[in-house]
């Protein structure tokens, strides 16, 4: 169980236990039962929840899946820097926003998870796990002539060092233009009218 | 939408059926409540009482996960019923003024015949929070629920494939799930009327009365409710007793010595186990798990049988691809320490028997999931070296998609050999097959086309010359479906679900909308 990065476990639970509050919390409100004020807290604590936890960190090793149209909120969540790095600060913050939801039974539901999300942030935290933002790629402009290869710089004759070169098992071969040292050096630099 | 239709037939009417049957369930349950006699006076402080059955079947995986989304959805439901449930029985136990419901709540607890009571709070100042954590049915509905939530969040798709071991020990809190579910029922909170009750005072006849219940010459006395036995374990014995059988005979097959008779490393970090099981027979394209108790001894992991089924040793081809595999492979890879222990579950059965249904077969394999067609492919080979001509299927077109081109070297052996016989047999036509290098680059072609004249190709040694990129499917469909306008092609896929959306769509498209001529069926390989 080495590689295990807690935080996205963490993540997966925090969101379901928004969606959970917010759940308890329309049904205490709708319902008007007895103290239902703590049941419209839920709602908005559960919203701010998911709304924090939507966008999902950077794995440290592997492709991270990112949730569908997370990048909004991942600019958002970003400014904040370390106070949403951190899962420290994570794992405080959600075992606080439980609290006031455990006083009704329609959300204590969310309190208990939301307490054990912030319970497995802080193993997160503790093993040094941080919230990376998953960048967009930048778009790589295709260069213009970039797959134009020089012609060789060497008058013939040449060694032809690739044809020679074993396939299949091995490593991919390595990339090789023409072979500018080769067995014969250049007194003088040679080059080739042809544009 | 026809080819779809006719593809899906069976699976339509199932799901159709287990859908029906649910609903019925929950309708029948309710109704029941809403209805009958018995539920007069609960209806009254509730209003109305929804409750709902849950059966847990455990087929298949798609199958689980659609039962696992029922069962979500109908917690849900329960709890919030209850939730409104609990709320009205408080407010009728605080209720002073003398109405249906506070005469109904006030029917106490501690009556000698055992309680008749109908209002499980039974005091006023009791909240409802005190209620669900001191009842059974709360107790265990809160931990039977937890349970649910962590099961779910720790087998979304993103968990399962990167943190396996997280999402395999957590879901095994559905042992605490099934123990709850079980004992949920047993405290009775649901109460109906007794059948002697109902018969010295029918509701429809003393309800309006129930100011002069406590008169001695009122007719209608005070009615007498009982609780609801539990329902639930009727649902989950048999399914219980199932996995419990099937998990002993797990544990009896892990205890019968497996021999290792060879290990391959293959390039791109695949490991070859030949071994050899007494007792074990298999069938093309079946697949067996895998436990390694050196490496970890609670996890079984499954992968499909690549030897053909005329072979004397069965085997399998292991790719790194998460902790355990990796340290599977790392553990062989030690020339001095010794091999380390496997155990064997299986085999069990897939859709891989169907290839020798068709008369045309197009194989694809991406990677790794070429392993069932190997099955299938060394399978056609010992048929042929044994002159058995009753194999329906002519004609075979099998395509091999890998992106490095050290993943060829996993089955060249076999491929090699195919070509050979097939040439000393005199059927050349019979196999097609093609690989594909998506993972190429501009040397690896210079030296294909440096080597064009040659008569093998220079990645594989093969006469059939390795091609580069991704087939595109509409030729080669449309060249199949030419080359046999009459027959039922049956396109088999063990690869990424992208894939599969293309080649599905490709067989809705080439079938011919006649079906006396070409049509293309598409099953695809579920791990």
């Amino acid at each position: 169980m080495g590689q295990i990065e807690w935080a996205m476990w963490a993540n997966e639970q925090a969101l379901a236990s928004g969606l959970i509050l917010i759940t308890g919390g329309i049904v205490a409100t709708a319902g008007r039962f007895t103290q239902w004020y703590f049941g419209a807290y839920s709602i908005v604590a559960g919203v701010f929840v998911c709304l924090l936890e939507y966008p999902r960190g950077k794995r440290k090793k592997g492709s991270t899946m990112e949730r569908w149209g997370q990048k909004y909120m991942t600019s958002v969540v970003k400014l904040f820097g370390p106070l949403t790095r951190n899962y420290y600060v994570r794992a405080v913050l959600h075992l606080l926003l439980s609290v006031p939801a455990g006083f009704l039974l329609a959300t204590i539901l969310g309190t208990a998870c939301l307490a054990i999300a912030s319970g497995i942030y802080l193993l997160a935290a503790v093993r040094g796990e941080q919230w990376t933002p998953i960048e967009p790629k930048p778009r790589e402009r295709p260069q213009i002539g970039g797959t134009i290869k020089q012609p060789p710089s060497n008058p013939p004759p040449r060694p032809p060092a690739e044809a020679r070169k074993k396939p299949s098992e091995e490593e991919e071969a390595t990339a090789a233009g023409g072979s500018p040292g080769g067995p014969q050096a250049n007194p003088i630099p040679v080059t080739d009218e042809v544009v | 939408m026809g080819n779809w239709v006719v593809n899906h037939w069976f699976s339509v009417l199932f799901l159709a059926v287990w859908l029906g049957l649910n609903v019925f369930l929950f309708v029948d349950a309710f109704l029941k409540y809403e209805t009958a006699d018995r539920y007069y006076y609960t209806r009254k402080i509730l209003g109305f009482c929804s409750r709902t059955l849950r059966k847990q079947l455990d087929h298949n995986l798609t199958f689980h996960k659609l039962v696992a989304y029922m069962i979500c959805l109908h917690t849900a439901i329960h709890i919030i019923a209850h939730l409104f449930n609990f709320d009205r029985y408080s407010r009728s136990r605080q209720a002073t003024d003398g109405s249906l419901v506070s005469i109904l709540s006030s029917l106490s607890h501690d009556e000698t015949k055992g309680g008749s009571w109908l209002n499980p709070i039974q005091f006023r100042n009791m909240t409802v929070e005190y209620v669900t954590f001191t009842s059974i049915a709360g107790l265990t509905g809160v931990i039977m629920t937890i349970a649910l939530i962590l099961m779910v969040t720790s087998a979304t798709e993103f968990i399962r494939r990167s943190y396996f071991e997280v999402f395999w020990y957590t879901h095994h809190l559905f042992i605490f799930y099934i123990l709850g579910l079980g004992i949920h029922g047993i405290g009775g909170i649901v109460r109906g009327q007794t059948e002697e009750s109902i018969n010295e005072g029918h509701p429809h006849k003393c309800a309006e009365y129930f100011e002069m219940w406590n008169n001695h010459d009122c007719r209608c006395r005070r009615p007498e409710f009982e609780g609801q036995p539990p329902e639930s374990w009727k649902w989950i014995l048999a399914p219980v007793i199932l996995y419990i059988c099937e998990r002993i005979l797990r544990f009896y097959r892990s205890q019968q010595k497996v021999v290792i008779t060879k290990v391959v490393m293959h390039p791109s970090k695949v490991l070859e186990l030949q071994m050899n099981k007494r007792g074990f027979s298999m069938e093309v394209g079946q697949y067996i798990f895998v436990n390694c108790p050196s490496i970890s001894p609670l996890e079984w992991h499954p992968f499909t049988l690549t030897s053909a089924p005329e072979e004397d040793f069965f085997s399998i081809h292991i790719r790194a691809a998460g902790d355990w595999t990796e340290n599977l492979i790392r553990a062989f890879e030690q020339q001095y320490s010794p091999i380390p222990r496997i155990e064997v579950d299986g085999p069990f059965g897939t859709a891989s028997e169907d290839v020798f249904q068709y008369e045309v077969a197009v194989l694809v394999g991406a990677g790794i999931g070429v392993t069932p067609f190997a099955s299938i492919l060394k399978s056609i080979w010992y048929k042929f070296q044994c002159a058995d001509h009753n194999l329906k299927t002519k004609k075979i077109y099998f395509y091999w998609i890998c992106r490095e081109t050290g993943a060829f070297s996993w089955f060249n052996d076999l491929l090699t050999s195919l070509e050979k016989e097939m040439e000393e047999l005199g059927k050349v036509g019979f196999l097609n097959y093609r690989l594909f290098l998506t993972g190429w680059d501009s040397n690896i072609v210079g030296h294909a086309a440096l080597n064009f004249d040659k008569a093998t190709d220079i990645l594989t040694g093969l006469k059939q010359k390795t091609s580069f990129g991704r087939p595109m499917w509409d030729n080669e469909f449309s060249t199949i479906a030419t080359s046999h306008p009459k027959s039922v092609v049956g396109v088999f896929l063990c690869g990424p679900q992208t894939l599969a959306k293309s080649l599905r769509k490709c067989c809705h498209r080439y079938s011919s909308l006649d079906p006396r001529k070409v049509q293309f069926y598409f099953n695809k390989e579920n791990f």
